[in-house]
């Protein structure tokens, strides 16, 4: 008998020949003496991609299984290797991680914060993942961040975009390379002044629940930094399809921007009313009317149809960024895949390369040494230009794009064009930026 | 026996035994070989088994003895865990305190509701529960978010003010719920050959009180009080011209499975001490209501294997996928593998919801009785000679 | 006050939807007595007669155009929707931006086909099961209809515009003496809104002057002895179940070009509709109708800005409060009758 609090199956899986029909005494078990939860043994590794299979978000989770596949295939010497060459840590090899197999255990979140966590606990006890990773929505992804720190696992979140992840919610074990709503509202003003002019006058419609609340907040402050004027904020119900009533006193009320804070099918919807409108045709205080979408997914595009042309949004990646990087990605992605990655995959495909470079670097796939390998890491080559995990947030500092809907698109992935590329200094914030204030890091938990 | 018959006797004796003896019955297959897939005997899901086991148990309780079909009870389990998480924020991290306070928010919580919802019956009852609930859980989204969390749920944070206990572990970690010092997350594991088998504290303090409230719910189905119910369940314009008054029993049996869901609803908490808004969802007490009904409304076993069947899907068959089910056909012409992994791939992974509507249609058209009717049928093909013992007192519906 | 015409308007056009369906809704229960939980699934797959037609329309042959590339380099593969080749490309963009409404067309016999089915092959052995069994059993069946439609479609929205001629919004504003912009009106949204009311009205013509409708009507309120008088009223039920389903689905036709279709479509407008059926009264038609416009224009009373501050959140539950409110006041709904589904 063994007292653990999280099992370490992984490495049972591998140990197991010694034991021939008796309990194993202690001081048999490999693991004895590694420290931390899910050591994993000396063949194989398991890793735990925890992405929505069910609900609103699936095809993003789809495309977020798509991109983990790759990366494993990658990392495990196949295929012509993707970001691997381009990435500017050259540690890994193509034999795995630290020369271990890596095999991947999958599970559905339903985007909902209990469902998460109950997959990602059955990854930890059941299967021996030594890391989770995915989601695509920042509800869940705090909710399984904090199960990890408390289980002593890694977690590198998938797509979240509240600044409560790596703000009042982060937490030692987690990891965001995501960008988050200050950036956004950063990246997009001075673009919107270029575009608009400094005397506007904006609308807000907020999706009622966290990200919209900080979503709102950072473009409201950083729009009104460069001259605006916010002359009403709504909050809108999260189950709300029929944006209509939301819509129709905006033209009236004397503002001649509209601001969409809204996420996935809320997104789809409202921005499909706004056009049902008139808005983009519509004239107001002598200037052509306006709608900004501070969070753009290839998926919304794709459902809101020819609604997003020339709507204004950002992003955290888009396919046709040519640096080497992307570019690699993009043509090792599409030659499997048949269509170009989305930002939700590109994200989960660099962070589990991140964290596979962070154990290979650390010699070890120990939680603390691999919080330690990651903190205040610079790279490059993985899109995105050079970046910085922040030891002080584990959040990630890299370009943002501001991007808008293409006039004329070739096909159903391409509808969205970069307008521009903010560099990574103009996005950065203080570690204690109030709109990041509360909550503590902690600090990391080996678990076991 | 403990107040009860012996053929109930006989029925706790068998919930006891299964409960204790879960961890090796869920991990029927040795680790690492290709059917250790469908091994459950990890902590999480047996504390699920559990967990929900007591819902529905409770729900049973008004639905299965009165009829009253409600459509609000995850109401409930999500005011139970929100008491339970603000206990360990506020006051300490033993499990004790805060299950108290989730059976008793839960308490409070249904009498209000039921006290309004009881004024209408059949589906205008339903609606207004639902209704309540829908209520519930939008505020608990959005405007409550500075009590419930919101969106992202309401969690323990590294600077809780708590008054029994730290806030922080020597090692700066949020400290885990225990019960005087033992860790619901603690296991031991015992390797036998090549199984595993992992033995739970949270799980067993959990199966300890859903063996009370199956005890507890055996004798209030057994009770004048479990006739009451029964007698509002088939006829209650008779029931009044007798003089009785149907509706402080209906709220009381109301009460009561409140009350059962705010247990569960602390327990969940206490295994894993995080209350989301979505547990308050009409799909999660549509989600109660299946497991009733699959198992087998108002029998005492059925919700409880309802239970179990339906987190089963949830969170093993939700983990296949296209990868494992080609490791498991391998063995076939590649033409053939590609096809038969075509045909099952819709039913799993992330096609369960599927298998668990058709599942769930095949019961209520072919079983109206749930699962245990099934087990009934079953048991009468071998018990032919012997047609009055086919249907044993314990799971017989309560009509 | 322009603010007030304007979410009146509104209102009207949201409750014209709730009406339909909790029309659908009522016709199959007050004919058959049955609770039909997968009517919100007939509305989405009236919603998916819209997406598929219009996939039928452009379906497509590749083109090379060695002038342009593709994400990877290779020369760009242009789909060319196959009515280009036999009509043109005007011609061809026409008929494609028509779809919605050549889709009413197709929905009807399809949705008629679908109601008969369902109604010979499961909801026919539930007429004498208890309301919770058939509550169940299509709830079941809802849970399938949106999984295989979500198998085969994705679970992404997928945009199904109206026509170019009804893009755009007409100014009310200016015709009634307003300021311009002020109360302003998606032409779109004002043919959902008459197309209801022409349905509404058709079927309730239907009932009223009808040999047909006379007989539904009185095996409405008294199924045994209309049978008595040698009627086969079965058959007219499975009927009406048909004239539901595609009710139901011509709104879910309509209703596509106003928010992207996608699976849970119909699930959302679940739990809303059984709460517009019970509020107009189990069983009644009128009340139905009345119900949907009556929480449409209440629920766009809710979301103006003016209201929110002054009672938070009251745009997340009015439906729920107003349900409540009225069940615990008028018992029966506000036109139902006495003793329907109080069993």
């Amino acid at each position: 008998m063994s007292k653990s609090n999280f099992s370490r199956r992984g490495v049972l899986k591998t140990g197991m020949v010694a034991s021939a029909g008796l309990a194993l005494p202690q001081y048999l078990r490999a693991d004895a003496h590694a420290g931390f939860t899910n050591a994993p043994g000396d063949s194989e590794v398991i890793l735990g991609f925890n992405v929505p299979q069910t609900g609103p978000y699936a095809d993003e989770g789809a495309d977020e299984l798509r991109a983990y596949e790759l990366a494993v295939e990658h990392l495990n010497g196949g295929g012509d290797g993707g970001m691997m060459p381009t990435f500017s840590s050259q540690a890994l090899d193509g034999t795995g991680i630290l020369g271990r197999e890596v095999k991947y255990v999958t599970g559905d979140t339903q985007t909902k914060s209990d469902a998460a966590r109950a997959s990602a606990r059955s990854m930890i006890e059941k299967d021996g993942a030594v890391m989770i990773t995915g989601g695509s929505s920042s509800g869940v992804a705090v909710a399984v961040q904090a199960l990890c720190q408390e289980a002593g696992i890694i977690f590198m979140a998938g797509l979240t975009h509240s600044n409560d992840t790596t703000g009042k919610d982060k937490r030692a074990n987690g990891f965001r390379h995501f960008f988050n709503s200050y950036m956004s509202g950063a990246a997009l003003a001075p673009v919107l002044e270029a575009a608009y002019g400094n005397n506007r006058k904006a609308y807000h419609l907020t999706a009622d629940y966290n990200w919209g609340y900080t979503t709102q907040e950072a473009v409201q402050s950083s729009t009104e930094a460069m001259g605006w004027e916010t002359v009403n904020t709504v909050l809108t119900p999260l189950t709300q399809t029929d944006f209509s009533s939301y819509i129709a006193p905006v033209l009236n009320s004397g503002a001649d921007v509209l601001v969409l804070n809204h996420y996935g099918g809320n997104m789809v919807n409202s921005l499909t009313n706004a056009v049902q409108f008139g808005l983009r045709e519509a004239q107001a205080n002598g200037q052509n009317f306006e709608i900004v979408v501070p969070l753009y997914s290839r998926l919304m595009a794709k459902g809101a149809g020819a609604n997003v042309k020339g709507i204004f949004g950002s992003t955290n990646w888009h396919w046709s960024l040519q640096d080497a990087g992307s570019q690699a990605f993009v043509r090792s992605f599409g030659t499997k895949y048949g269509f170009p990655p989305s930002q939700a995959a590109h994200t989960c495909y660099v962070q589990t390369l991140l964290y596979a470079d962070a154990v290979t670097r650390a010699g070890s796939f120990n939680p603390c040494a691999v919080v330690e390998a990651l903190e205040d890491f610079e790279f490059d080559g993985l899109g995105n230009g050079p970046t910085l995990y922040r030891g002080e947030d584990h959040q990630c500092f890299k370009d943002v794009l501001v991007v808008k809907g293409k006039e004329n698109p070739d096909n159903e992935f391409d509808l969205l064009e970069i307008v521009e590329v903010t560099p990574a200094a103009q996005v950065t914030y203080p570690a204690d930026h109030p709109q990041f204030a509360g909550g503590a890091l902690g600090t990391c938990n080996p678990g076991a | 026996m403990l107040g009860l018959e012996k053929k109930d006797f006989r029925l706790l004796l068998i919930v006891i035994g299964l409960t204790m003896l879960a961890p090796f019955l869920l991990n029927p297959f040795p680790e690492g070989s290709e059917m250790a897939q469908f091994n459950a005997g990890y902590p999480d899901l047996m504390q699920r088994f559990v967990i929900f086991g007591i819902f529905a148990i409770g729900f049973n309780i008004l639905f299965g003895l009165t009829g009253y079909l409600s459509f609000g009870h995850a109401a409930f389990l999500g005011a139970g865990s929100y008491g339970a998480v603000w206990m360990f924020k506020l006051l300490s991290m033993n499990v004790l305190p805060a299950i108290a306070i989730s059976v008793v928010i839960a308490g409070l919580f249904s009498l209000l509701i039921g006290y309004i919802s009881l004024r209408r019956s059949g589906i205008y009852f339903s609606i207004l529960t639902l209704a309540f609930a829908q209520m519930s859980f939008a505020l608990a989204y959005s405007v409550l978010t500075p009590i419930t969390g919101g969106e992202t749920g309401l969690q323990l944070a590294l600077d809780d003010p708590r008054i029994f206990g730290v806030s922080q572990t020597a090692t700066g970690n949020i400290p885990v719920p225990a019960l005087f010092g033992l860790e619901m997350r603690s296991s031991f594991e015992w390797e036998v050959g090549a199984w595993l088998f992992t033995f739970n504290t949270g799980y067993y303090l959990a199966a300890l009180f859903m063996i009370l409230a199956f005890y507890m719910s055996i004798r209030i189905f057994r009770s004048p009080f479990g006739m009451m119910l029964r007698a509002i369940k088939s006829n209650q314009t008779r029931m009044s011209y007798t003089g009785l008054n149907a509706k402080p029993y209906t709220l009381a049996a109301f009460v009561i499975s409140g009350m059962y869901a705010g247990l569960a609803g602390g327990l969940m908490a206490s295994m894993d001490p995080l209350a989301g808004a979505e547990r308050m969802q009409w799909t999660a007490s549509g989600e109660v209501v299946l497991m009733t009904i699959l198992g087998g409304a108002g029998t005492l076993i059925g919700p409880v294997l309802g239970a179990g069947m339906i987190k089963y899907f949830e969170n093993i068959f939700s983990k296949i996928n296209e990868t494992i089910l080609h490791g498991w056909f391998a063995f076939l012409p590649d033409g053939l593998e590609n096809f038969v992994v075509a045909m099952i791939y819709p039913f799993i992974g992330k096609g369960w919801h599927l298998t668990l509507g058709i599942v769930f249609m095949l019961v209520v058209i072919f079983l109206p009785g749930g699962l245990v009717q099934g087990g009934q049928k079953i048991a009468a093909l071998f018990k032919r000679s012997k047609p009055e013992d086919a249907k044993p007192n314990a799971t017989e519906p309560a009509e | 006050m322009d603010q007030f015409i304007l979410q009146i308007l509104n209102g009207l056009d949201k409750g014209s939807a709730y009406a339909l369906i909790a029309l659908g809704l009522t016709l199959i229960f007050g004919t058959l007595g049955v609770v039909n939980f997968a009517h919100g699934a007939l509305f989405m797959l009236g919603a998916f007669v819209a997406v598929t037609v219009s996939n039928i329309l452009t379906l497509s042959h590749k083109v090379v155009d060695e002038t342009r590339t593709d994400f990877l380099g290779n020369p760009l593969q242009v789909d060319v929707p196959y009515l280009y080749d036999w009509f043109g490309q005007t011609a061809g963009d026409a008929i494609i931006d028509w779809a919605v409404p050549i889709s009413i067309i197709i929905a009807i016999p399809i949705m008629v086909a679908i109601g008969f089915i369902m109604e010979r092959g499961l909801i026919k052995h539930f007429y004498k099961r208890p309301h919770a069994d058939q509550i169940l059993v299509t709830f079941g069946l809802a849970i399938v209809i949106q999984e295989i439609v979500k198998y085969f479609y994705g679970a992404n929205p997928i945009p199904t515009p109206a026509p170019e001629a009804f893009v755009g919004s007409f100014d009310f504003g200016v015709a009634f003496g307003f300021d311009p912009n002020a109360i302003i009106y998606p032409y779109w949204r004002l043919v959902y809104f008459f197309f209801s009311i022409f349905i509404i009205g058709a079927v309730f013509a239907f009932l009223q002057f009808t040999t047909f409708g006379m007989v539904v009507r009185a095996g409405m309120a008294d199924r045994e002895t209309v049978g008595i008088l040698g009627i086969d009223i079965d058959k007219r039920f499975t009927i009406m179940f048909g004239i539901a389903a595609a009710v139901a689905g011509l709104a879910g036709v309509m209703y596509a070009p106003i928010n992207s279709p996608n699976y849970h479509m119909g699930m959302d407008f679940l739990v809303l509709s059984f709460v517009v059926v019970v509020v107009g009264g189990m069983g009644s038609l009128p009340g139905a109708v009345a119900a949907g416009f009556l929480l449409g224009i209440l629920e766009s009373f809710a979301s103006m800005s003016a209201v929110i501050d002054i009672l938070p959140g009251i745009n997340q539950i009015i439906i729920y409060l107003v349900a409540i409110i009225i069940l615990l006041t008028r018992p029966r709904g506000l036109m139902g009758r006495k003793g329907v589904m109080e069993e």
